[in-house]
């Protein structure tokens, strides 16, 4: 659905993105992280024809960037990252004139539809400078919605929304994945990209990498096995150091942390060793790193 | 042709909202239509004859262009007055708009809504002609307003037809309902400009009243008796302004940058 290859943007002398290469499927929730300024706005402004590439091609829902500018605006949605709303009009005044430019052939229904799937039909005639902001960022999520489209652009969903609020963007993000829409989210909330996406990238200035967020942490981190012992030493340590898949063994009071590349193979070898050693296990779990440790450890490698 | 509605009906819908865009809107054709009203009904005696002894004051380009035969020196006095003030009917399709257009674009830019906008299919002349149609119709339409007005109030006040017909002529009627127009085209399309380049609403404002300066020269320069209005001058009046609107409009899409403008703008 989204496909680019070197896209590149300058402003003036300053490299904003650079050399973006990305592929985005069917159906995909696709995260982009990165700090301020690493070219995630800029990205989904290029991506949504709203500013043109200084180099590199891409093509969004089969339309050609720089070519079909139009076609590309006219089937997909964003929700731009300060999503403003005509406030002195009414909330669903604000949506009709979208539906209309969106060339929605049945505004009053769809109109209808998103207000009333986002909790805001009974404000329908207040005006949306009356809305509290966790209001306002779902009126703008049911503005870009209105056309129906395939591919949707969502920059900083839940920024500055309360605990509650965010989760509701959230839920309300999940049941468009369920529809199968490609959704690509720019967040620097990295618990929401976690829970979310299907794959993500590590952006600044560049992407530095893409992958699910499981196999972003088992390459930057391996995969971490706990292994709790009623008594641990040195000597169990050893015996397990010696099996062959094992990368590293460390004693950490009663618990041997284990990295390794493929548990669910090598875990019962493990526990078989340990038993023999003489160990009394009490149970095993996988240290879970966050996608905020492998997202801090790959750009401060940058 | 439906999105540039949408545009036209949204500006309205926001600008009107403010009841003081109403009596600004309202006010200033509603002063323009009482100014010569006052002076044609406090110089209504004139056309009985008592102030023939103006005759001899009045330019001559003014006797043999404005004043039909038939007219005394007094009733010329009397057209000649009231033209002054055809200039001052030229003001309000160029006052009016101004502040509406100059906010247009600049003011999406601080409420944040423009980059929405702009990420609709909407193409920059859509968007630029219902913008600019957003604020000349109102503009237009209370310049039509208070010409009618003013037709009206000459008609119930002169008692001489042919005084009438002197101050209601072609002048006025290509005034009013060709060069009017694109005046405000004029105003809105260089206001337009202005916006998009601006970052603050306040400079847009102070900076598109700039265009006001030519029709005020004008004004003063008729007044002042550098040149007399006459068919002949509005006429050629209204094909520079047709050429002028033309360079004007594509001046303005050449200087909408979408990119400059959601990329500069903090």
């Amino acid at each position: 659905m989204i496909h680019t290859e070197n896209l590149t943007k300058k402003f003036g002398t300053i490299l904003a993105v650079e050399g973006l290469s990305l592929d985005v499927r069917e159906g995909d929730v696709f995260g982009c992280l990165g700090p301020n300024g690493a070219g995630k706005t800029t990205t989904v402004r290029m991506l949504t024809s709203l500013i043109g590439p200084t180099g590199g091609s891409a093509t969004v829902n089969g339309f050609v960037l720089g070519k079909q500018d139009t076609d590309i605006r006219r089937t997909v949605g964003v929700l731009t990252e300060t999503p403003g709303m005509y406030d002195n009009l009414s909330a669903e005044y604000n949506m009709q004139i979208f539906a209309e430019l969106y060339e929605v052939q049945d505004v009053k229904g769809q109109v209808e539809k998103y207000l009333r799937m986002l909790g805001l039909w009974e404000r329908r005639f207040d005006s949306a400078g009356t809305f509290s902001k966790g209001m306002k960022q779902k009126l703008a999520i049911a503005r870009a919605l209105l056309h129906e489209p395939r591919i949707l652009f969502l920059d900083e969903p839940t920024a500055g929304l309360d605990p509650e609020a965010s989760h509701l963007v959230r839920e309300f993000i999940a049941e468009l994945k369920k529809e199968g829409r490609t959704i690509f989210i720019c967040t620097h909330n990295l618990d929401e990209a976690d829970r979310l996406c299907d794959r993500v990238g590590v952006f600044k200035t560049r992407m530095l990498v893409v992958d699910t967020p499981a196999n972003l942490r088992a390459s930057v981190f391996g995969r971490k096995i706990v292994f709790h012992l009623c008594a641990a030493d040195e000597g169990l340590a050893s015996a397990v150091r010696k099996l062959p898949f094992v990368r590293e063994v460390k004693l950490v009071e009663n618990k041997l942390l284990v990295n390794l590349d493929d548990p669910e193979v090598h875990n019962p070898d493990i526990i078989r060793t340990l038993i023999g050693a003489g160990a009394d296990l009490q149970f095993v779990g996988e240290l879970r790193h966050s996608l905020e440790d492998v997202y801090l450890q790959l750009v401060k490698a940058a | 042709m439906n999105k540039i509605k949408t545009i036209i009906r949204k500006e309205w819908a926001e600008v009107f909202k403010n009841r003081m865009v109403i009596f600004t809107v309202a006010f200033l054709p509603l002063l323009m239509t009482a100014l010569p009203l006052g002076i044609i009904f406090a110089t209504r005696d004139a056309s009985t004859g008592t102030g023939e002894a103006i005759d001899s004051q009045l330019p001559s380009e003014m006797t043999q262009s404005m004043c039909p035969q038939g007219l005394n020196g007094a009733e010329c006095f009397q057209v000649f007055m009231v033209s002054e003030f055809m200039m001052m009917f030229m003001i309000v399709p160029v006052a009016i708009p101004v502040t509406i257009a100059a906010y247009s674009i600049v003011g999406e830019k601080t409420t944040r809504s423009l980059e929405p906008l702009l990420a609709t299919p909407i193409t920059t002349i859509e968007l630029l002609i219902g913008k600019c149609l957003a604020a000349v119709i109102p503009a237009v339409l209370a310049t039509y307003a208070a010409f009618g007005l003013f037709a009206l109030g000459s008609w119930l006040i002169v008692a001489n037809k042919m005084l009438l017909t002197a101050l209601l002529d072609a002048r006025w009627l290509i005034a009013i309902f060709i060069v009017g127009p694109l005046l405000a085209v004029m105003a809105v399309t260089f206001s337009l400009m202005v916006s998009s380049r601006v970052s603050d609403p306040r400079v847009a404002e102070q900076v598109s009243m700039v265009i006001i300066v030519p029709v005020l020269a004008g004004f003063f320069g008729q007044m002042a008796g550098l040149f007399v209005l006459n068919k002949q001058v509005i006429s050629v009046v209204a094909v520079v302004m047709l050429a002028l609107d033309a360079l004007l409009v594509y001046l303005a899409t050449r200087v909408f940058q979408r990119e400059s403008i959601l990329t500069r703008w903090k």
